[in-house]
């Protein structure tokens, strides 16, 4: 059924009675779309004669899909409630149970939630009437006219406020203004502002090993769990992770300090000693060598040790330093070499840094040294 | 006093009547109950976004009913035993705490996370939907604009989602993020300390991110959406070229009920595929991880999908660190590498994008109003341009997880790097001069079939012994692209039909000569047009009939 009306909008306007009783609803729907610019041009049931045999299916593969969506969410309800949730609890058969409880969750509500569109589309697409409709944009510039009008009233509340013949007040505005939003902005940055010193110093430049943490005291490489570490706790070729021996030295309030611990062969050491830079010098003791395990790069941890070649990879962005030679970077996006732990052993045998990091750890900033 | 009875019949219309004398809402109402929107498979990549949006929300609401972004020290006590005695921060604990011990929590969490992986993804496909067929041109820049800032809010809120729990991979993103503010010149060091409170990790950030992350970029997506949906409503939608289909009108449906019910219907359908995602496909198991101890990594450290590609720009970036002194002041001055892959880039990939419709219109003097969509061989050079684009985006995407490509196809790692390093110098060209190329070549073809038809697949002898193969002329109708039924003789004249910037069909069966024609995607979006009876007459066939 396509209809096309060929009157003037003035001219249909003024014919159209809405309360005509010889007017059917959809005369009223298209005349109330022609009001609103749009025109519906193609307009036709789907089932023009009702209850054919093509009609009552859609009808039912419809009910099927609604009595699914409520089955499906009546079983997401009593799964939710009923079914064994919590992981570790109960007998044998509840955990056996557990794990299918998240999975069952998202099946029923995926279930119901699935059918539920489904239907409505299905619904939309076989039972609504097929539909063309053209709407007119009316886009574009607005009238001449117009535009000058607010134009001429945005202008105007210029002149209102006399903008023109009191600077002088205008100027005192602005200067009262200012700092009212200089105060919200202060207010934002001061409260978060935080300089990047401490007594002076650079926050970034120092480390749990200083040894002002231990009372001026030489700071010892220890376990994780605070243990200190002997030189025949690491077998020939081993590397550990190690942190300051001060308290909470191996939590995250220090975490620049994770140091990697690497006892080295007897040629490598002897090669990393013959590497070793101006900076690098003392900082060996016998085959030991310490490098912060901070990635100079984006500060990972560099912590995948081939012990064969000597490299030490990041797999965060794939850096490889070279620990025989001053763990300097031999591939990928760092640029800088692992600062070195200077060590030694103290009197009772156990490993102590002998100094902080003479460089700083981690990632560069524009003021490094 | 006498009870009046209430007549239910009356009830809505009288209600209505009230309504109209408060709010006069009878003509604005039916104007958006008449809103014409057109169709097509891909306008719905955008309401996907919308739609994993919404799950968001809500999945969001629940996660912060359970949640503590706190830093403080707890020793964990929860039901997942190979934890219990762990010292880890709140967040960490809170995080566990709704994975096991939370009814439905693991589901709610995983819903949230995989909403979040789609939303970015429909965003993303919905950007180069938009940009292929050129719906970014006069007068939607705005709304473009809005969009590339929707991806950008997205991706922020999206990273301070998966740093908020408080395992190990989150703290290993958030240290390299600290890294990344780092390296900002001159103000770096300050920019770091003021949002941390102090050295990386300090004892503040997560409190930071988690104002951030459940109001001040939700409420900027929420309000950067509304702009979004209020400008569409506006505007109104693109359409594609078609019959009667022109630049200052829209052709479909009326938004009730027709389009709501369908969009609705997709929305259950979005939901429901999520929620299957949540509760059948693990993400991010946090228990597995472990807390974040800043000397702790696992190999394939991998961020979400949707930061892959600046993780690709970081790994790819060479060494080249600036060092340089500056009047002699402090010790000299440097500007670490990380610095260009992840502050300047995507700063690069900010700006090219808001500029590029006007960089465009510029470039090619097109200061007209376009609402009917290009296809996108209809303008090889912005194809081209969107496959360079595209493939240097894809080159970053994949070199974000070149370790594991390395490790499960057995690859050397460098030589990972180096294709990556190599390939986002040579692909993205390549794939600009592949995508020109096809897209001339499809136009040619279309052109072709417009002046000499379709092939018939009836090969014919000449009687000089050529075989010459018949082609069918397309029917010349009103709108010239096959699908009018009012298709008036097959008088030839040899000058083709007049492109319409529209299918042309290269087919028999799509000009009526087999089944009917199906049209769309996934499903039909059209009627067939009936074959026109006299459209696909041909008389060189009757000739080979006729020779019995």
């Amino acid at each position: 059924m396509t209809t096309t009306h060929a009157h003037t909008e003035a001219e249909a306007e003024e014919a159209f009675d809405a309360t005509d009783p010889a007017l059917t609803r959809f005369d009223l729907v298209r005349e109330g779309a022609r009001r609103d610019g749009v025109e519906i041009v193609h307009y036709a049931p789907r089932f023009p004669v009702p209850g054919t045999r093509a009609e009552r299916r859609i009808e039912r593969v419809l009910a099927f899909l609604f009595l699914l969506t409520g089955l499906m969410g009546t079983a997401f309800v009593v799964a939710y409630i009923a079914w064994p949730w919590k992981y570790g609890d109960g007998d044998s058969t509840y955990r056996s149970l557990y794990p299918y409880y998240t999975p069952l969750l998202g099946a029923t509500l995926g279930l119901t939630l699935l059918t539920l569109g489904l239907g409505i589309v299905v619904w939309s697409k076989k039972l609504l009437p097929e539909e063309v409709s053209v709407q007119e944009r009316h886009d574009g510039m607005s009238d001449s006219t117009e535009q000058l009008l607010t134009a001429a009233t945005i202008v105007n509340m210029g002149d209102e406020l006399g903008l023109k013949r009191r600077k002088f007040v205008g100027l005192a505005f602005l200067a009262g203004a200012a700092p009212l939003g200089a105060a919200a902005g202060a207010v934002l940055v001061g409260s978060l502002l935080k300089a990047p010193t401490q007594n002076g110093e650079n926050i970034f430049s120092a480390t749990g090993w200083d040894p002002k943490n231990n009372g001026g005291k030489p700071v010892r490489l220890t376990h994780e769990d605070g243990t200190p570490i002997r030189p025949a706790d690491i077998s020939v070729g081993g590397q550990i992770t190690v942190f300051p021996g001060i308290p909470d030295g191996a939590t995250n309030k220090h975490g620049d300090s994770p140091t990697l611990l690497i006892h080295l062969r007897e040629q490598d050491a002897t090669e990393t000693l013959k590497n070793a830079k101006e900076l690098n010098k003392d900082s060996q003791w016998q085959n030991y060598v310490a490098y912060s395990k901070i990635c100079t790069h984006a500060g990972c941890p560099a912590s995948l040790y081939e012990q064969q070649t000597n490299r030490l990879l990041c797999p965060c962005h794939q850096s490889q330093f070279q620990i025989t030679d001053n763990a300097r970077p031999i591939f990928g996006p760092a640029s800088r070499a692992l600062p070195q732990l200077p060590i030694t052993v103290d009197d009772e045998g156990y490993f102590v840094a002998v100094s902080d990091y003479k460089i700083p750890v981690g990632p560069a900033f524009w003021e490094r040294p | 006093m006498k009870r009046r009875k209430i007549d239910v019949r009356a009830l809505p219309a009288n209600s209505a009547k009230a309504l109209d004398e408060r709010f006069q809402a009878a003509t604005p109402l039916r104007r958006i109950l008449n809103k014409v929107f057109p169709d097509h498979w891909s306008f719905l990549l955008g309401e996907i976004a919308l739609y994993s949006f919404i799950v968001l929300l809500l999945s969001g609401v629940f996660l912060a009913l359970f949640f503590d972004p706190s830093m403080r020290e707890v020793v964990y006590d929860g039901s997942y035993t190979p934890l219990r005695g762990v010292e880890m921060s709140n967040a960490y604990n809170t995080a566990l705490h709704i994975s096991f011990d939370v009814r439905g929590g693991l589901f709610m969490r995983q819903m949230h996370h995989w909403s979040a992986l789609l939303f970015m993804a429909a965003i993303v496909v919905h950007m180069f939907r938009v940009f292929f067929t050129g719906a970014f041109r006069k007068p939607r820049e705005a709304n473009w604009i809005v969009g590339v800032l929707l991806f950008w809010m997205g991706f922020i809120e999206g990273f301070g989602g998966y740093s908020l729990p408080d395992d190990a991979l989150s703290g290993t993103g958030l240290r390299i993020a600290s890294a990344i503010m780092l390296s900002i010149p001159i103000v770096g060091t300050w920019v770091t300390t003021s949002l941390f409170g102090g050295e990386f990790p300090g004892e503040v950030i997560l409190d930071r991110l988690y104002i951030l992350h459940v109001l001040l970029v939700p409420g900027a997506l929420l309000a950067l959406i509304t702009v979004h949906m209020g400008l569409l409503v506006k505007q109104k939608h693109t359409q594609w070229p078609g019959p009667g289909r022109t630049n200052t009108n829209v052709v479909g449906v009326r938004m009730f009920p027709g389009f709501a019910a369908k969009a609705g219907g997709f929305f259950m359908i979005v939901f429901a595929m999520i929620a299957a995602l949540a509760g059948l496909f693990q993400i991010n198991p946090i228990w597995q991880f472990g807390p974040y101890k800043a000397a702790v990594v696992s190999a394939a450290s991998q961020p979400d999908w949707y930061v892959m590609f600046l993780d690709g720009s970081t790994r790819l970036f060479p060494a080249w660190e600036i060092r340089f002194g500056l009047f002699g002041w402090g010790d000299g001055y440097t500007i670490p590498a990380i610095f260009w892959p992840t502050v300047v880039l995507p700063g690069i990939l900010t700006m090219l994008p808001i500029f590029y419709p006007f960089i465009e219109a510029r470039f090619s003097k097109d200061k007209a109003v376009h609402n009917m969509l290009q296809r996108p061989r209809d303008n090889p050079f912005r194809t081209a341009l969107g496959a360079m684009a595209v493939a240097f985006y894809v080159v970053l995407l994949i070199s974000g997880g070149n370790d594991v490509l390395a490790d499960k196809f057995n690859i050397s790692l460098n030589a990972m790097t180096w294709a990556g390093r190599i390939g986002i110098l040579v692909i993205p060209p390549l794939a600009y001069y592949a995508a020109y190329r096809i897209a001339l070549g499809l136009q040619q073809h279309d052109r072709e079939v417009l002046v000499h038809g379709v092939e018939t697949g009836i090969i014919r002898r000449m009687p000089d012994g050529r075989f010459v193969e018949i082609h069918q002329p397309l029917p010349v109708a009103g709108n010239g692209n096959g699908h009018g039924s009012n298709g008036h003789g097959g008088e030839h004249d040899g000058h083709g039909l007049d492109y319409a910037g529209w299918v042309v069909p290269k087919k028999m069966n799509r000009i009526g000569a087999l089944a009917p024609v199906v049209k769309g995607f996934f499903y039909p979006i059209e009627k067939a047009a009936p074959p026109a009876p006299r459209a696909i007459e041909e008389p060189d066939r009757e000739e080979i009939t006729s020779g019995r």
